[in-house]
């Protein structure tokens, strides 16, 4: 029997075939894999956020295979000897035993809090590039508050988290959170007693926050995540304006396969990242902290890096108690509740703020590159350091400590520094933008400068400027007008030398061949007069 | 003039209402029981307080004349002659035992480089056997509290339980200030617990003895030898060694605040070049 040729390309054929004619899904899925997306490094920041993410989803769930959430009390028996014998909770202890004796379990648990970590600041790095480049202004202001609302959640994800293992430092911090609560008027007491059913710390409290930390706020990450890129999906992505970019059009890689295959390189690399860090550097060791007791507390007590902020708040906080007779409102309430409240709010409104400050209806798809905006950067820039500088502070003992300053100048910098700052970072930030502009047209207007120095008959000294547009009669450049992108400032952006060669430390490519314009180099050795009438 | 006799007296207390003395017997009177009353209240101070005359008398072993005159090269003009202190400079070092001194001069934080919120550690100007003498010298003059013979640490192959009791007491105790990790912390205005990564043994238990700068002292009433040797064993056995897991780095063990700076400087560093390197540029 004559064997039959098993043809690869046939075969697929025949398979993709099948499939179409039972599902119908040719025409859907070749709209999907012909989707066009811009192609630019700021806009894969969001991607780290999404790619680690997903590794918190898979590192999370082997964690939740070993982790005990209960405050039952036990002794520890286990590989770790200078615990042992020491009475602590079960949640406590099984985090321990998923450190030291399930294979794989550190570097997991490590590689759950780094990512964690990554996630946040991904997500702040990803918000700024949104934010500087107008990239939430109508229509995509809804996507702008789920990406704030994402902040929010991942934050409160990462409180939940640091809290779940039970040991001292997470404890500490849960007692903070407390502290807060009953900070509230009139519900305080009510709201702390609630979640901690009775007094601090209670026994439930993480059975509650386990539930919460991989069941309900990952279930709602998920979903406004999905929302996100569902938005974004639809209302396409935006894009840097530039040759043949338009509000109306879309210009750019293919989803399928260039683009599918860079982002699932770059998720590779998000992956790599996170592995290599958790491989590498410590984190949350908590077999140092010891079992959770009340009173017990460590100097350099922090939060993780995206709740500093809320910490260094709440110590630069002056100590001004208001009392309205029988009742107080502690100092806390104002960093605590009204700083996180004010910080959040405040970025979910201001796309229908600058939009009625501008009187701006129309809708944009094409990014502004900052220095167009210096207003908006300049706000940025002035929210950006209050965040940066309440973040210093809440980690000013470790800085105290460390750099040999007084912990009280610290304090005093920091209160000093949040008030002076950000109105500093304000105004240098807009005249940078607005020098950076000036620049620009300047260029439009007169052309690049060559380094040409050219000597009139009358003695004075010109520099010869080369024109990036047509001439008038007299020689003067036709002023160009701004397309809001890259204006090119050096002759060598203009083909008068080879370009640059690519690569980090080697060439990735071949150098191009040296371009013949302006004039080919002589090989007799005599240097040609340079002159600007041509 | 009436001679005053105890048995007289005694007599004039119980028969003081037969009528009143005259005026100068009565000032004589007074003068005499006063006098009585000093000599008694002297004559017990004498008896129960070693007096500074005493300390003239006895002699300084030959390791603390030395260590006088170690003292009176370097420590004289802040802690005084006889180490009584001097205004505003230095305190008196009458009482404070060995333990300090081995401890401040061990170290290298005394002698001090200039005065300021707290001595820092720097390399010893005086040998151990210098160091000694010193000791020797302070301990001499005025007693007070001394490292005890022996081995300060426990030995975990007899006792393993020290090691787990010994960090549950340094959490308890040494962790508000020094950190979980000893990595040291900060105090306020410019004061601070210094990190414990590098402080032996003795150094230790002298300074539990002791309370230098701003550390309180764990005299043997709040933490009884043994667990101040629980506690040496949990630093020197534990947090010095390289015992503890989690990768290459730790990160100096300041918790949060260095893993937030290494997320960006590193995590986010990788990945943005990441980005760059596969994605279009402007």
């Amino acid at each position: 029997m004559k064997r039959r040729k098993l043809d690869p390309a046939e075969a697929t054929a025949n398979f993709a075939k099948g499939v179409d004619d039972r599902f119908q899904v040719a025409t859907p899925l070749r709209a999907l894999l012909n989707k066009v997306f811009p192609d630019h490094w700021s806009f894969l920041l969001g991607e780290i956020a999404l790619f680690s993410f997903i590794v918190l989803l898979l590192s999370g769930v082997f964690l939740t295979l070993f982790f005990d959430p209960s405050m039952k009390e036990v002794a520890y028996h286990g590989a770790y000897p200078a615990l042992r014998g020491t009475e602590m909770s079960a949640a406590y202890e099984s985090s321990l035993r998923l450190s030291f004796e399930v294979r794989g379990g550190l570097f997991m648990r490590q590689m759950h809090h780094w990512a964690a970590l990554l996630f946040m600041a991904s997500i702040v790095v990803h918000m700024a590039r949104v934010f500087f480049t107008g990239a939430f202004r109508k229509p995509r202001e809804i996507n702008w508050v789920i990406g704030v609302l994402l902040f929010l959640l991942g934050f409160f994800a990462g409180f939940t988290g640091y809290s779940l293992p039970d040991d001292g430092l997470s404890g500490t911090g849960l007692r903070i959170a407390s502290a807060i609560m009953l900070s509230l008027p009139v519900i305080g007491t009510w709201l702390s007693a609630s979640i901690f059913g009775g007094e601090y710390p209670g026994e439930l409290i993480i059975g509650r926050f386990y539930i919460a930390h991989v069941l309900l706020i990952p279930g709602i990450l998920l979903a406004l995540i999905s929302v996100h890129l569902g938005i974004v999906f639809k209302q396409k992505h935006t894009q840097w304006p530039g040759p043949l970019r338009t509000n109306e059009n879309v210009v750019g890689e293919r989803m399928f396969p260039r683009y599918a295959m860079k982002q699932g390189g770059f998720f590779m690399a998000v992956f790599g990242v996170i592995a290599l860090m958790a491989g590498l550097f410590q984190i949350n060791p908590i077999w140092l902290f010891g079992p959770y007791r009340a009173a017990e507390v460590s100097s350099a007590s922090q939060p993780d890096w995206y709740v500093m902020f809320m910490d260094g708040l709440v110590r630069l906080m002056p100590n001004w108690q208001i009392y309205f007779g029988p009742y107080s409102l502690p100092p806390l309430f104002w960093p605590a509740v009204v700083g996180l409240g004010a910080l959040f709010t405040l970025p979910m409104l201001y796309p229908w703020l600058e939009a009625r400050k501008l009187n701006d209806t129309r809708s944009h798809h094409l990014l502004e590159r900052p220095r167009d905006n210096p207003e908006r950067v300049g706000i940025g820039m002035m929210a950006l350091t209050f965040f940066v500088v309440a973040t210093i502070s809440g980690a000013n003992d470790v800085i105290a400590d460390k750099f040999h300053i007084s912990l009280n100048a610290m304090t005093w910098a920091g209160r000093i520094g949040l008030l002076i700052l950000p109105p500093l970072a304000y105004y240098f930030s807009v005249r940078i933008c607005l020098g950076l502009q000036q620049h620009d047209r300047e260029v439009l207007a007169h052309g690049v400068e060559t380094g040409i120095i050219r000597r009139l008959p009358n003695g004075a000294f010109i520099e010869v400027h080369q024109p990036l547009g047509p001439i008038d009669d007299h020689g003067h450049p036709v002023p160009l007008e701004y397309a809001g992108w890259v204006v090119p400032k050096k002759m060598n952006k203009l083909g008068a030398l080879a370009p640059t060669v690519k690569g980090f430390f080697f060439p990735v490519e071949k150098p191009a061949e040296a371009p013949v314009s302006p004039a080919p180099i002589s090989t007799s050795g005599t240097r040609e007069e340079i002159s600007s009438k041509s | 003039m009436t001679s005053d006799t105890p048995a007289r007296r005694r007599a004039r207390v119980f028969s003081r209402r037969r009528g009143a003395p005259s005026r100068a017997r009565r000032r004589v009177g007074a003068a005499v029981r006063m006098l009585a009353a000093l000599a008694l209240a002297g004559g017990v101070y004498t008896a129960f307080t070693p007096g500074a005359f005493a300390e003239d008398n006895t002699q300084l072993s030959t390791a603390a004349q030395q260590g006088k005159q170690l003292f009176d090269n370097s420590c004289i003009s802040c802690h005084g002659r006889e180490a009584q202190g001097v205004q505003d400079r230095g305190p008196s070092l009458i009482g404070v035992g060995s333990a300090s001194v081995e401890f401040q001069v061990g170290t290298g934080r005394m002698p001090m480089a200039r005065q300021e919120a707290q001595a820092e550690e720097k390399t010893p100007q005086f040998t151990p056997d210098e160091t000694k003498q010193i000791a020797q010298y302070v301990q001499e003059l005025g007693g007070g509290p001394q490292v005890p013979a022996g081995s300060l640490t426990e030995n975990l192959k007899e006792n393993p339980e020290a090691l787990a009791r010994g960090g549950e007491l340094f959490r308890v105790n040494c962790t508000s200030c020094h950190s979980f990790t000893g990595a040291g912390g900060a105090l306020s205005s410019g004061k601070f617990a210094p990190a414990l990564h590098d402080v032996t043994a003795e150094h230790i238990y002298a300074a539990m003895l002791s309370g230098p700068q701003n550390m309180p002292v764990f005299g043997d009433n709040q933490l009884s030898p043994d667990e101040k040797r629980e506690i040496i064993t949990y630093i020197t056995q534990q947090l010095q060694q390289d015992k503890d897991p989690g990768g290459i780095f730790n990160l100096g063990g300041y918790g949060p605040a260095t893993e937030g700076l290494a997320i960006f400087l590193v995590g986010i560093t990788i990945l943005v070049f990441t980005s760059l390197w596969i994605a279009g540029k402007s």
